[in-house]
């Protein structure tokens, strides 16, 4: 076991730390241990927040002390190491398919990141769609995803001047890292495309398109058919799709 | 004017500085990148539900600094409680921390905040907003909850539930229960998670010297000015959870309280946390307000959140000596709706 740390966060806050880096092994077990959470624990665990490398729980210290829940924790941390070994373990995650239309007016900064490279258009949008990208964890606004795993081969810094209104869907890159904003927000990150499916719609009975622990894949769309998925979207018919990864 | 509607309703005549719906916020989806949001005051927001014997998480009205007016289109229990923004009911004055009847066609006026931030408006019934994600919380910022996801609006026309639950008599919170809100307050904080960051004079100089509020103060969180927090090496972290009271100091070595709107995650180190109890005296203070940090242990820190609990225990049954309900008088009124029209039935259990 390589040691987690259990952190103070306030009389209803415990936070499980599992290391201090971006790293994939570290964000699973992270996740694998929320999951657990969820499925293992009484009343007392109210919610729990996963991030890149640590779980912040939140509990009711007066149904269950802090040190009982962290012997819990430590005891299903131990045992999912044990399952997994030092590596990443094995388990099915879910790849969500995101329909983005590249370039043009929905990609203003597109043609920006392929001079950026030294790469053609065609270039960037093959290699942002050629693999699931793990969505390490949801913040900034409802629903944002922090992904890992894009190629610095397409790299590219943020605006020296933020956008006001960056519209919901977009799909940008900031340095090494690539993302979508959920809901129409201000953002310094370079635009590429959109997508017209929805990540958040608090309406819909699943408000939220991803969780945290999923792998996005981007798939490039056409104009056509990006006014089509959006149609449907608007219509309430369209059901994103949705595969497994075999983890491990 | 409705007629034969589910509800009653009131109407927005002012909507002062800036007002919202909130409860006890919209937990359960901080996974999801979804902030809490609800009331920044739970005390405040908790003790005017009790005085208008609304059920818990019932929605309320926040108002801030400059309070907002209404008008009410049917005879509407209210209760007000936290900031006093001098309240009249049709130009007159209504104690703070009370439940009152406000007539049919009558206005409820708030004026500026003479002490505290933020006051509470319950209503017997609570606001009839949609639920969303499992709160009627306003966060104006992804423009979810409240009504349209927004601050109050002048014309704003809302609905109260109707509760058929035992009529509840007007109520006055006792004493003991008021807080006195204060210009200097103390605070007290857990350390950690990322308190080992710091120096350790540091560390000493945070909890020995006073902090002023910034205007920077709002439902999102708190910038402090004082003597500037060291840290050891880096002030940013990998980005992690923000609890609710996590005091952030960035490079610049200036505290940031988040509050009720924070975002869920931040990437600078925490040195503490606000423990809950204490929020309530924090949303009540204003900018230029000055602030004391108090370290404590985690066992005062759980007993602290036992005795907010038990007092609300308190302030319910400090109520159950009432004639409605003593010994001998089990008297009960019930409001009874025939045909239209509204009758209040008094029973009374008579034993031999």
């Amino acid at each position: 076991m390589n040691g987690i740390k259990l952190l103070q966060a306030g009389e209803q806050g415990l936070v499980v730390e599992f290391g201090n880096i971006i790293d994939e092994v570290v964000n699973i077990k992270v996740h694998r241990l929320a999951k657990q959470l969820a499925q293992d624990s009484g009343s007392a665990i109210l919610e729990v927040v996963p991030t890149y490398r640590s779980l912040l729980v939140y509990f009711d210290p007066l149904e269950c002390s802090r040190r009982e829940l962290g012997e819990l924790i430590t005891r299903l941390a131990l045992a999912g190491e044990a399952a997994g070994g030092a590596s990443s373990g094995r388990d099915a995650a879910n790849i969500v398919h995101i329909p983005v239309c590249y370039g043009g007016e929905f990609g203003p900064d597109l043609d920006f990141v392929a001079t950026h490279n030294n790469l053609t258009v065609d270039q960037v949008i093959a290699i942002h769609t050629s693999t699931p990208y793990l969505v390490y964890m949801l913040g900034f606004t409802p629903g944002f995803p922090y992904l890992g795993g894009m190629s610095e081969q397409i790299a590219a810094p943020r605006l020296e001047k933020p956008r006001v209104k960056i519209a919901a869907g977009s799909v940008g890159i900031a340095g090494s890292q690539t993302g979508l904003y959920p809901v129409e927000s201000p953002g310094g990150w370079r635009i590429i495309g959109r997508t017209p499916i929805e990540a958040f719609n608090p309406e819909h009975p699943n408000p939220f398109l991803f969780a945290a622990g999923d792998y996005l894949q981007f798939k490039a769309v056409s104009r056509d058919e990006f006014g089509a998925i959006r149609r449907e979207v608007a219509a309430g018919a369209y059901r994103p799709e949705i595969t497994s990864l075999q983890r491990g | 004017m409705k007629v034969n509607s589910m509800f009653n309703s009131f109407t927005t005549i002012n909507p002062g500085f800036y007002t919202t719906i909130q409860d006890e916020g919209r937990w359960g989806y901080q996974a999801y990148g979804m902030p809490v949001a609800g009331a920044m005051d739970r005390y405040a927001y908790r003790v005017a539900n009790l005085l208008a014997g609304n059920q818990a998480n019932a929605a309320t009205i926040e108002m801030t600094m400059l309070g907002a007016a209404f008008k009410f289109d049917e005879n509407q229990l209210v209760a007000i409680g936290g900031a006093d923004m001098q309240a009249k009911l049709d130009g007159e004055s209504v104690s703070n921390w009370s439940s009152f009847l406000a007539p049919k066609g009558s206005e409820l006026r708030f004026g500026y905040a003479v002490s505290g931030c933020r006051a509470y408006l319950a209503l017997r019934g609570g606001i009839q907003v949609p639920s969303v994600l499992g709160s009627r919380s306003t966060y104006t910022r992804a423009k979810v909850g409240g009504l349209q996801g927004r601050a109050l609006q002048q014309g704003d026309s809302l609905d109260i539930g109707r509760d058929f639950g035992r009529e509840v008599r007007p109520r006055v919170l006792a004493a003991a229960f008021i807080p006195r809100y204060a210009q200097q307050i103390g605070i007290r904080v857990l350390p950690g998670p990322q308190d080992d960051m710091f120096t350790t004079e540091a560390t000493a100089t945070f909890f020995r010297s006073e902090y002023t509020i910034s205007d920077e103060a709002d439902r999102m969180g708190y910038r402090l000015e004082g003597p500037k927090i060291s840290h050891v090496g880096k002030a940013d972290i990998v980005s992690d959870a923000l609890p609710l009271g996590a005091i952030q100091i960035p490079a610049h070595g200036m505290p940031i309280i988040m509050m009720a709107d924070r975002q869920t995650t931040g990437g600078y180190a925490k040195i503490g946390t606000v423990i809950g109890p204490d929020l309530t005296k924090l949303a009540q203070a204003k900018p230029g307000d000055k602030i004391r940090f108090q370290k404590i242990t985690e066992p005062e820190a759980v007993e602290a959140l036992r005795q907010e609990r038990e007092s609300y225990l308190r302030i319910l049954s400090s109520w159950e000596e009432t004639p409605e309900s003593a010994p001998g008088g089990c008297k009960r009124t019930l409001k009874v709706a025939v045909q239209g029209v509204e009758y209040n039935v008094e029973i009374e259990e008579i034993s031999d």
